[in-house]
């Protein structure tokens, strides 16, 4: 099991700093008698890469949700730049204001036009003015490539379109992290492209990313370790090449042999 | 259950032939709409015969044969208008026109009257300005509606500061109506929704009060209610304290009007998936920015209909105010009708009320299905 990888043959003109951006320790989750996450030890370099795969029902979910307290773990530490997860209101909206998140079904606001849902948060959580804040939602809409959607209510968008506006969403509020949670498992075949060469585009620029996602051709493209779990708990972690070429453990193996066979 | 002609096509094989004669037209639509079985039909003409028993005789008796004009000694003041002024045998208008001051103003000084009229153009001026597509700027005339008017209402129908004082005894008719239900949809809008708020919110002493509140206030009828805020509200106060017989009423129909509030609007709640919470606190939006800019918009539009069915009902509710002594726009054209001069004069009153409520209601309803389908074609999921 190799820690953080720092030499990726894909990904390697991307600088990883050797600041920690985020830090599990002994992270243990229970729903009721039910212990989804066992003991999770996870650090994230500034920069770094992540995509973490496995089972349905693994947790994959529900780690990454840790991380911007959208579920509350029982035990352990969690820190997201400098700042602890604890029951503190205000340390856990600091840490959502830096970390951004991609849903599985979008999450768009339908009662507000594409540029609505991109400058609300940054008016109301960062108060940045509407001005300006139509002009940064602008810039990332153009990033994603659809700046002729603005006008429109999210409902009038195909799947692909609406995931990147999510994106854009996300990145508005300038985050230092962003958390993709099976980002095109919703989508048609033919729209999961569209938005991986977004994040693509968005791992070159530098971003830190925890990405959960069966797609392996985006892992080994652009991560620079990935994750393999299963009954809640980190089975294997190596950075792709090996992690595809060279699985340690069985369960690992069996897994990687079920999605590259369907 | 009908079609037994066209025999030699069998359905649906031959969907490039235009519709047999007989399932198109007027004749089409009659046969599928009124007669398609013995059943319908016999349905049909009983309705028609209902309504050749009831609209004739009702249109002769309020229109055709009813009276309208006040007699010339009436006019010229020798006499006052009474019931016996009526000859012609159908409706008695007349009284309508007599009393219409008073239907409309309660006892209210004749010379303070134009107080509620100015009340009542900015009423109606901001509403339709609040509600008119043509208007597009709605901040002013919403700070105006919600924050300036009911202080400047309250100063001008009450009185003080140079205006003479009208006391609440003499508030009413269909100026006291519109003060009860008015208020009470102002306030029991946003009291519902913090009572829906408070009865899914994880506090267990905010929600327990909530489902206190709540089921008690919708287990117990309004009249109880109203006589208990009559009867109980002094208990709570110090010895002497005189409390307004019309604010312990409006507190009791609010209130009462609130708990149901809150619960369609639970309704709306519970239909917004979990996904909206998430993406809202996900952006790091706080509880109160998320209710107010993400939850609360999409909640309150799937409760539309049934916001707008509360507002009907508090309406109509309004009229039970006359049980704890207040005359009401009901119970003034009642007391209208009872007077000496007037005896013979109830159905006039009440088919007159029945035309009033109806018009505000029916308005109510109709703006509200207009908003509804608006909402469906501006923007779906
Ligand atoms: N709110 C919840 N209450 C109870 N059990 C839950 C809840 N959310 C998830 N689970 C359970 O926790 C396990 C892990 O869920 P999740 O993190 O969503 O898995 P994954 O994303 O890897 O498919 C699953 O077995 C799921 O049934
Ligand atoms: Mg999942």
């Amino acid at each position: 099991m190799s820690t953080q990888a720092q030499a990726n043959p894909s990904g390697a003109d991307l600088a990883i700093s050797d600041e920690v951006m985020i830090g599990l320790t002994g992270v243990n989750k229970w729903y009721g008698q039910f212990h989804v996450l066992k003991d999770i030890d996870l650090t994230v370099l500034k920069g770094e890469r992540i995509v973490i795969c496995g089972p349905s029902g693994s947790g994959k979910s529900t780690l990454i949700r840790c991380i911007n307290r959208l579920e509350e773990h029982q035990r352990g530490r969690i820190v997201v730049d400098g700042i602890e997860l604890t029951h503190d209101l205000k340390n856990i909206e600091k840490v959502r204001r830096e970390v951004g998140m991609v849903f599985q079904h979008f999450n768009l606001f339908p009662h507000l036009t594409v540029l609505d849902n991109l400058t609300l948060a940054p008016i109301w959580v960062k108060k940045v003015p509407k001005k300006e804040a139509e002009e940064v939602a602008m810039h990332y809409l153009k990033r994603v490539k659809i700046p002729e959607q603005a006008g429109k209510f999210p409902g009038q968008l195909s799947g692909g379109q609406q995931q990147r506006v999510a994106i854009a969403r996300s990145l508005c509020m300038s985050p230092k992290v962003m958390l993709f949670d099976e980002p095109t498992s919703a989508l048609d075949p033919e729209m999961i492209k569209e938005v991986l060469d977004v994040m693509i585009e968005l791992a070159r620029s530098g971003m830190t990313m925890i990405c959960v996602t069966h797609e392996m051709g985006f892992a080994r493209t652009v991560a620079n370790r990935v994750i393999f779990m299963d009954k809640g708990e980190i089975i294997e972690q190596n950075e792709p090449e090996e992690f595809f070429n060279n699985p340690k453990s069985d369960r690992t193996k069996l897994f990687l042999s079920q999605i590259l066979h369907h | 259950m009908t079609d037994m002609t066209d025999q030699s096509i069998v359905p649906g094989t031959r969907p490039d032939l235009p519709p047999p004669v007989t399932e198109s037209g007027v004749i089409g639509w009659l046969r599928h709409n009124l007669f398609s079985s013995w059943w319908d039909s016999l349905l049909t003409l009983s309705a028609i015969y209902i309504v050749y028993l009831i609209v004739p005789p009702f249109i002769s008796w309020a229109f055709v044969n009813a009276d309208w004009q006040f007699l010339p000694s009436v006019i010229s003041g020798e006499k006052a208008p009474e019931f016996s002024d009526c000859t012609s045998g159908g409706a008695c208008w007349i009284f309508v026109r007599a009393r219409f001051g008073q239907f409309f103003y309660g006892f209210y000084p004749d010379a303070e009257r134009w107080r509620v009229n100015l009340v009542l153009v900015m009423l109606v001026a901001s509403i339709y300005g609040l509600l008119s597509e043509r208007i597009k700027n709605k901040k002013p005339i919403a700070w105006f509606f919600f924050a300036v008017f009911p202080l400047l209402a309250f100063f001008l129908l009450y009185g003080g500061i140079g205006l003479p004082v009208v006391p609440t005894q003499q508030w009413g008719g269909f100026m006291l109506t519109l003060t009860l239900a008015g208020i009470g949809i102002v306030f029991s809008l946003p009291i519902g929704i913090l009572l829906a708020l408070g009865r899914r919110s994880q506090l267990p002493i905010v929600h327990l009060l909530c489902v206190l509140f709540i089921e008690f206030a919708r287990g117990v009828p309004l009249i109880t209610i109203l006589f208990m805020a009559n009867v109980m509200l002094p208990l709570f106060l110090p010895q002497g304290v005189e409390f307004n017989i019309l604010l312990r009423v409006l507190i009791g129909v609010t209130l009462f009007a609130s708990a149901y509030m809150a619960e369609v609007i639970r309704g709306g709640l519970q239909a917004l998936p979990k996904g909206q919470y998430e993406g809202a606190m996900a952006m790091g939006l706080g509880y109160w920015a998320m209710m107010r800019l993400i939850i609360m918009p999409q909640a309150l539009r799937v409760a539309i209909p049934g916001i707008v069915n509360n507002f009907i009902s508090l309406t109509q509710d309004t009229t039970l105010v006359a049980i704890v002594g207040l005359y009401d726009f009901l119970n003034i054209v009642r007391a209208g009708s009872r007077d000496s001069n007037w005896i013979g004069t109830e159905i006039e009153g009440y088919v007159f009320c029945a035309f009033v409520y109806w018009i505000f209601c029916f308005a109510m309803s109709r703006y509200s299905m207009r908003i509804e389908r608006k909402l469906q074609t501006g923007h779906k999921r």
